[in-house]
């Protein structure tokens, strides 16, 4: 499954959330979330384990509620796909402070590793730009991935979008917590809102 | 039976009113005539934002987002929509939302297209298999109270809640050539 000159998925996300500051991150269910919790664990983070399709609306929702703040959409390409729709709701929107990147390994690699369109025919990076997301980019290299890190602590200047081809070797997975309320309210508190 | 009210009734006006009440910030829509007097109204209060969609699946998942960020939101759409939400209403119990939803009834009372019907009768039973109460409102006059009621519990108790509005409210839509 490994491919020469393709990018470890694990040094992308660890170096994406490496200077975060008070960067909030959402990750899409499966392989990006673990590699979140990889990366470590943080009060900022939201794990997704379910809610396929989602990852960007809910980063959406956060961007809005939280204008100040950068809000990074770390997924995978099977789970882009599912929520494409998505990309025409911010491309309306067009939220500043939000960045999506897509992790993509060209496979459904949570579900035994079948194709996804991401090989073959589909560009999300031309979705994305058709959709009015301004800011567009495919991503081969870790200087690349530097780059939109520090881009993303910019929230005067998206939405901005990703594509990163990455090797789809299937890694250890390293679990967060799956605990939906305990990571919507530990979010919360770290945004100053009260329980109920 | 009467025909759908395009403008006009006073009863969308009220529902503006309770979501500012209760300080809704996100208001995620796919249109549907029964709700395009509080779309617009919705679009020119500068303290919503009302936000369109291409699937009412991405307004659960909006809110879901707008919860985690310390906001209020309501999902509008119509009976239809329901169906597109199933598997993201996961989130609402996963994150314990204060989900509150309005929804227009299509596919019953005087319904002049079959399409409308399937889903319109399962919409109920849907939301309440994905652990949302439902509440109705069918007569001008109680539009306020069902309302008010719903948003306070979604709101302060917690308990995901949806609204249907009937289409008895609404109208049936008039089909002419």
């Amino acid at each position: 499954m490994s491919k020469a000159n393709l990018l470890d998925r694990r040094a992308v996300v660890s170096q994406l959330l490496k200077d975060r500051k008070g960067a909030i991150a959402v990750g899409g269910l499966g392989a990006s979330t673990y590699d979140i919790a990889a990366a470590g664990d943080h009060d900022r983070n939201f794990y997704l384990w379910g809610g396929m399709g989602g990852a960007v609306m809910i980063g959406l929702g956060l961007a809005l509620a939280q204008p100040t703040l950068p809000v990074v959409v770390i997924t995978g390409d099977g789970e882009m796909l599912m929520g494409m729709g998505s990309l025409a709701t911010v491309g309306l929107q067009q939220p500043k402070n939000l960045s999506i990147i897509v992790l993509d390994n060209e496979a459904y690699g949570e579900t035994g590793g079948q194709a996804s369109h991401t090989g073959a025919t589909a560009d999300l990076v031309g979705v994305a730009k058709a959709c009015g997301i301004k800011d567009t980019r495919n991503i081969t290299t870790m200087a690349e991935i530097e780059a939109f890190a520090s881009s993303l602590q910019d929230v005067t200047a998206g939405p901005r979008f990703a594509n990163a081809k990455i090797d789809g070797a299937n890694l250890e997975r390293v679990l967060s917590s799956r605990d939906g309320t305990y990571i919507v309210n530990r979010m919360r508190g770290s945004l100053g809102h009260t329980p109920i | 039976m009467h025909a759908r009210a395009e403008t006009g009734a006073s009863w969308p006006e009220e529902i503006f009113s309770i979501l500012q009440r209760f300080e809704v910030r996100q208001v995620p829509y796919v249109p549907d005539a029964g709700h395009s007097q509080l779309i617009e109204r919705v679009l020119g209060e500068p303290s919503m934002r009302g936000i369109a969609l291409t699937t009412e699946e991405e307004g659960v998942a909006l809110l879901a987002g707008a919860w985690a960020g310390g906001q209020r939101g309501a999902l509008l759409m119509q009976s239809s929509g329901v169906g597109n939400c199933i598997n993201m209403l996961s989130l609402v119990q996963i994150f314990r939302l204060p989900f509150f939803t309005l929804v227009t009834m299509r596919g019953e009372w005087g319904e002049f297209n079959p399409w409308q019907v399937p889903m319109g009768s399962s919409t109920q039973a849907v939301f309440e298999l994905s652990g949302i109460k439902v509440l109705r409102a069918s007569h001008p006059e109680e539009v306020r109270e069902v309302v008010e009621a719903g948003a306070s519990q979604a709101y302060n108790a917690c308990t995901p809640t949806a609204v249907l509005l009937s289409q008895r409210l609404i109208g049936a839509k008039v089909f002419t050539k």
